[in-house]
């Protein structure tokens, strides 16, 4: 099943996720505070590695392994950015996780995680019944 | 090798491999890398309600909660048979800090005063928990996209949109943790 490939990316992303310690809400924490480098040295070689492999991979016109064009993902700005950004960073440093690593939690055991994975469902979904009337 | 495998990843070993996600999935498959759509998509199949944002042809994103539930594996995994819970070797200034605002116990993950099912029922467990939760789901669909979306995957497609996102995400964290989480704890 053609699924199952993105079943083991999901694996190794959740493995990377949990010995890199950004599952920690005290390395989140640590972040926040500016007191140390590992978060920031994360997400920026993680970003410097990323774009280049984009670079690289328009330059060669690099397709797919089914020889698809790649659609590169494209993230419109609109004012939603901004407040919801912000809505999610408080979000983010109350549970010390980001989406991914709701997940990872869960799997490593901190089971109550199931809890706050649901109402960041409710939390979707909320904000879909009020997305026509939201400021975007 | 094992021992490397036991023991926390340096930020230059962790990045660069978050890094290549990015191009891993679309390579082989056409996908962007992203976690909070699945939040969308578990609405979209379990409690649509005729909300037009949840009325899509979710079974072509079913790849993306197959990519979380191997998330939820791959912590499993890390935690049975790769070293497993530890005390994170945070700095002393945030050490200090946090003991400052009522923590004393640091030997694993998370705080275990604040996370734990004997806590959600207190005022603060829900506050972190639930409420938490919450905004995490609501503020990433708000923004579309989180971390992953935004900060790795658009800032290196050099997305506009992105860049204010994390900016955003920042903000938010830094308000939290300068002026309202001191009143929480």
């Amino acid at each position: 099943m053609k699924n199952l490939k993105f079943l083991f990316f999901g694996i190794i992303f959740g493995i990377i996720l949990t010995k890199s310690e950004v599952i920690s809400w005290f390395r989140i924490q640590e972040m926040f505070r500016f007191q140390a480098f590992h978060m920031y040295g994360i997400i920026g070689s993680a970003i410097v590695v990323a774009a280049i492999s984009l670079l690289i991979m328009k330059r060669l016109n690099v397709r797919t392994s089914d020889g698809e064009e790649i659609i590169y993902p494209v993230k419109p700005y609109h004012k939603g950015v901004i407040f919801g950004g912000m809505i999610f960073g408080f979000g983010w440093a109350l549970t010390g996780a980001c989406p991914g690593p709701l997940y990872a939690l869960i799997g490593n055991g901190y089971t109550v995680f199931i809890v706050t994975l649901f109402f960041a469902i409710v939390g979707a979904w909320v904000y879909g019944f009020f997305k026509e009337r939201l400021i975007h | 090798m094992l021992e490397f495998l036991n023991e926390p990843w340096p930020w230059y070993v962790a990045g660069p491999l978050f890094g290549l996600m990015v191009p891993l999935l679309l390579v082989f498959g056409n996908k962007p890398f992203g976690i909070s759509s699945s939040l969308r998509h578990v609405c979209a199949i379990c409690v649509p309600m005729k909300i037009n944002y949840f009325r899509y042809n979710w079974k072509e994103e079913q790849w993306n909660l197959f990519f979380v539930g191997g998330v939820l594996i791959g912590g499993f995994l890390a935690h049975r048979f790769m070293g497993g819970d530890h005390q994170i070797a945070i700095s002393q200034e945030t050490v200090s800090d946090l003991t400052a605002l009522g923590l004393t116990d640091f030997n694993s993950y998370l705080p275990r005063e604040i996370f734990g099912w004997e806590h959600l029922l207190s005022v603060r467990g829900f506050v972190f928990m639930v409420f938490g939760g919450f905004l995490i789901g609501f503020g990433t669909r708000y923004a579309n996209g989180c971390t992953s979306g935004h900060s790795i995957t658009g800032m290196a497609n050099f997305q506009f949109g992105s860049l204010i996102a994390t900016i955003s995400f920042f903000a938010g964290g830094l308000i939290m943790t300068y002026f309202i989480l001191p009143y929480l704890m």
